[in-house]
């Protein structure tokens, strides 16, 4: 019943979200459009991060790592294709590309790799240590970023060309939201399959009892390690459409701001709701959006109310939406 | 390197690192007593420095104003341990973390609305203007080692308060044991927001003595905070000693690695080159010495509690 | 049911465990072993190191010194998930269920272990007939049936211990190590236990921790008495009765 409900209140919140786009189109308002699939790519962003944070009690203050590298890994295979460069010289050459599927490979193939590492370094420990080391491993990726000089350093990297998507013009913007949109369903079903398979079930009782899946004879450790990687190859997805989007990546995709920003999505929308994230996205665009064009000290306002849902208002919108969560 | 060099940056690494233990401090005893990740510590810090530039700018001051930022920053953490925080020691961390991340965004927009959008910068007061002569012959500014001459007096105070005082010994009873402290009859609101009042205030004294050395804007608190962050997980959670020693490490790594990294690669790469390389690496090493007692001792160097 | 070779060696053996935490000798010294078809409880006065045993037989606590041998291999070395893979049982002395799941889900999951891998991303669980069957089997084992649906929260504190037992079984276990199953149950629920735990035994032979001397009494044929970190007595029930050294550790600590 809860479910039935939960499910249905996605289902409205996604359809609700192309609806935007489609009107904002037909009305000739490609900044509503772009806005929507602003949406789409930060609430992508955050379904990545509530696969760890939320179905899998992992609390990782440092995904802007993952989303940044995403974003760097498209916008510099993007710079040696526009410069004619090869990415890699040696031990064999690799040219650049500006078509996204490949980007989004190479994206996830980068992600997986830091988080695998990261995450074998972090998942040692576990509460609060792992909040402020999963935090100093995003923020050394950042100094690094902002110190190496060969791809803009700390003034970032244009993507003068945005990519391309086969069979579609990615300068349309219905047809850019239409990807972004795209990937964000992927990402929903592939999340719920999994959820529900084996590996979601053994993931699900290493949050709420690690001893309790140690006894059952699973090891919590490579069942968290894989959510981990898993999560945050989907946000280093999200980082590589975002870049192409802003045709600009810059180190402050991957600040402990942002990696804020990314948990901030994720209990607006209420934790451990497949779609919660799109809708914490959603609102958290439409209020800078609107709050924020109307005063600029939308930043105190937006602090304020988050003080507010935390304190008063648990379960965040899907909570208010479909009720209490439930189990079967 | 000639030696001059190698101890003025060694004592710059103690100043950095005295600082980073005035912060991480307060985080590792909030911790420790109330079991609460505070993100908002860096605010603090940066309540320090804004109250001091300010204070010392209108009366001209900077005594007057160290002390200002230092109580006004423990009058902060008071408030905010009040009116919000306790709320939040029976939730979960990801309470607390959003939470806190709420109150970084409510003081920097408040900062910047009550001191305005550009920097305020303080000056070093008169009787520490000066430098002294190092052994090798390099000057060394007096207000640089005043801080460290702070910094290490605040740690000893601290030591003492904890392990010679009443409040120290019921902050240790808290460490141990919440509920037996409750048995005792101590009021523990009071202790805990005691506690964090003294977390605050010395994040605000060392926000307060930092702002001489650089611009005070907002902002200035989260990069210490997750300094701060690293030198409690190399120096074990909830333990003053361990953020003392994580410290004095971090602090000297990272200013001995700036310096040290970039010559090294002077010798191997081409010097527009070798620059470049050596401050990305630099930047990264303390985080690899923090991945490094990971892996040695996952609980920090000095665990608190077994 | 096992293979000859196998069926000589006893189910569990802990072989001269030693563990000691700073000064304190938690575990001195202590050797039992678990033959088929047998209750053995171990008793002992609280602080007599029986949950630091228990640790080091479940995995969790490395012994300073010594060896725990499942079915005749030496597992000292392996860790809490593979000793329960190599069939090891356990339920705890503090529930530890996930509360907002199911009572079969929790049962499903002891089962997912014993059916293979659990890096399975794609087939859903709660249409994997075998792995609902085997969960409603436990539970109907332990007398659960019917109650399968209901979250754990839901449950009262006895059926909670039970759902425990019904995980162990899942597991299909070569030995049992029940962590006082009686605590709460009341006498009703205490008789149907100890009714399920005498036809359990022939399955997979049990370890019982049990504060309740009378179900001691009643169900065990042998009982180890731990008292200050070391065995000070072992034998059959009888023998047990009527040791002074137990009877004084007893009566002058308990």
């Amino acid at each position: 019943m809860a479910e039935r409900r939960e499910l249905l209140a996605s289902l409205l919140l996604l359809v609700a979200l192309a609806g935007v786009a489609l009107w904002a189109d037909a009305a000739g308002e490609p900044y509503y459009v772009n806005l929507a699939s602003r949406v789409a790519i930060l609430g992508l962003a955050g379904v990545g991060l509530n696969l760890a944070l939320g179905f899998g009690g992992m609390v990782s203050f440092g995904h802007a790592a993952f989303f940044g590298l995403g974003g760097y890994a498209c916008g510099i295979i993007a710079w040696h294709a526009g410069n004619y460069e090869p990415v890699l010289t040696w031990p064999f050459e690799v040219e650049g590309t500006d078509r996204m599927p490949p980007i989004w490979g190479v994206a996830a193939l980068v992600c997986g790799a830091a988080a695998a590492a990261i995450g074998a370094l972090s998942l040692r420990t576990s509460g609060v240590y792992f909040i402020m080391i999963t935090l100093a491993f995003a923020q050394m990726i950042y100094w690094f970023a902002i110190s190496w000089p060969a791809y803009g350093g700390e003034d970032g990297l244009s993507i003068y060309v945005r990519n391309g998507f086969p069979g579609l013009d990615s300068y349309d913007p219905l047809s850019f939201f239409a990807i972004a949109f795209g990937a964000l369903l992927v990402a929903l079903a592939v999340s719920g399959r999994l959820l529900g398979a084996r590996f979601g079930a053994a993931l699900t009782m290493a949050r709420l009892n690690p001893v309790r899946l140690a006894t059952a004879g699973i090891d919590p450790f490579p069942v968290r390690l894989t959510g981990f990687v898993i999560s945050a190859v989907i946000t280093g997805w999200a980082g590589a459409i975002y870049a192409d989007l802003n045709g600009f990546v810059s180190p402050s995709m991957l600040s402990w701001h942002q990696s804020g920003e990314l948990i901030v999505f994720v209990i607006l929308g209420g934790v451990g709701r497949l779609a919660g994230p799109v809708a914490g996205a959603a609102a958290y665009v439409a209020l800078e959006t609107f709050v924020g064009g109307a005063t600029e000290r939308w930043p105190l306002i937006l602090g304020l109310a988050l003080l507010g849902v935390v304190l008063f208002a648990r379960g965040g919108i899907m909570g208010a939406l479909a009720g209490k969560a439930r189990h079967d | 390197m000639t030696w001059a060099l190698l101890i003025e940056q060694i004592l710059n690494g103690v100043q950095l690192g005295v600082m980073l233990f005035l912060t991480a401090a307060g985080l590792t005893l909030v911790f420790g007593v109330m079991g609460l990740i505070n993100l908002a510590h860096g605010s603090l810090y940066m309540t320090g420095a804004f109250v001091c530039a300010w204070v010392a700018g209108s009366t001209g001051s900077f005594w007057l104003g160290l002390g200002a930022g230092a109580l006004a920053a423990a009058a902060a953490g008071a408030v905010v341990e009040v009116a919000v925080l306790r709320r939040l020691y029976d939730r979960d961390h990801l309470d607390q973390v959003l939470a806190t991340f709420a109150l970084i965004l409510v003081f920097s927009e408040g900062a910047r609305w009550i001191f305005g959008p550009q920097p305020l910068w303080l000056d070093t007061p008169e009787a520490l203007s000066g430098a002294v002569s190092l052994p090798g012959g390099a000057a060394y500014p007096v207000y640089r080692l005043a801080i460290i001459g702070a910094g290490i007096g605040a740690a000893l105070l601290l030591w003492a308060l904890i392990s010679r005082t009443r409040l120290g010994m019921r902050i240790r009873a808290g460490e141990s044991d919440r509920e037996m402290i409750g048995a005792l009859g101590v009021d523990i609101r009071t202790l805990y927001t005691a506690v964090f009042a003294l977390g605050a205030g010395l994040a605000g004294f060392a926000g307060a003595m930092v702002g001489a050395l650089q611009s005070v804007q907002v902002g200035m608190g989260e990069p210490v905070l997750i300094l701060a962050f690293v030198v409690i997980v190399i120096g074990g959670i909830g333990s003053v000693k361990g953020a003392f020693v994580g410290a004095l490490l971090v602090g000297v790594t990272d200013t001995m690695g700036r310096v040290l990294l970039p010559m090294a690669f002077a010798g191997l790469l081409p010097p527009s080159e070798a620059s470049g390389v050596g401050a990305a690496l630099a930047s990264m090493l303390i985080y690899v010495l923090m991945a490094g007692v990971l892996v040695w001792r996952p609980q920090g160097l000095f665990p608190a509690n077994g | 049911m096992t293979e000859p070779a196998l069926a000589s060696a006893p189910a569990l053996a802990v072989e001269g465990l030693r563990k000691a935490f700073g000064g304190l000798t938690a575990t001195d010294d202590v050797s039992l072993d678990l033959r088929a078809g047998e209750i053995h409880a171990l008793i002992g006065p609280n602080g007599a190191g029986k949950s630091t045993l228990i640790g080091q037989i479940a995995g969790w606590i490395a012994p300073d010194t010594g060896r725990v041998r499942l079915g005749g291999r030496d597992v000292t070395a392996l860790g809490v998930a593979e000793r329960a893979r190599l069939g090891l049982g356990r339920s705890f002395q503090v529930s530890s269920l996930a509360a907002p799941l199911s009572a079969r889900r929790n049962v499903m999951l002891a089962a997912q272990a014993r059916a293979g891998s659990s890096f399975r991303f794609w087939g859903q669980v709660r249409r994997d007939r075998d792995l609902v069957a085997a969960a409603d089997a436990a539970l109907a084992r332990v007398g659960l049936a019917g109650r399968e649906g209901l979250p754990t929260a839901e449950l009262s504190h006895g059926e909670r211990r039970l759902v425990e037992v019904a995980c162990a079984l899942a597991l299909g276990p070569k030995a049992l190590l029940l962590d006082e199953p009686m605590a709460g149950l009341g006498a009703e629920g205490s008789a149907a236990l100890a009714d399920l735990l005498e036809t359990l035994k022939t399955e997979a032979p049990i370890l019982l921790v049990e504060h309740d001397m009378d179900a001691v009494f009643r169900l065990a044929d042998r009982v180890t008495v731990l008292v200050a970190g070391r065995v000070i007595a072992s034998g059959p029930v009888a023998e047990i009765r009527a040791d002074a050294e137990v009877r004084r550790a007893y009566l002058g600590e308990d």
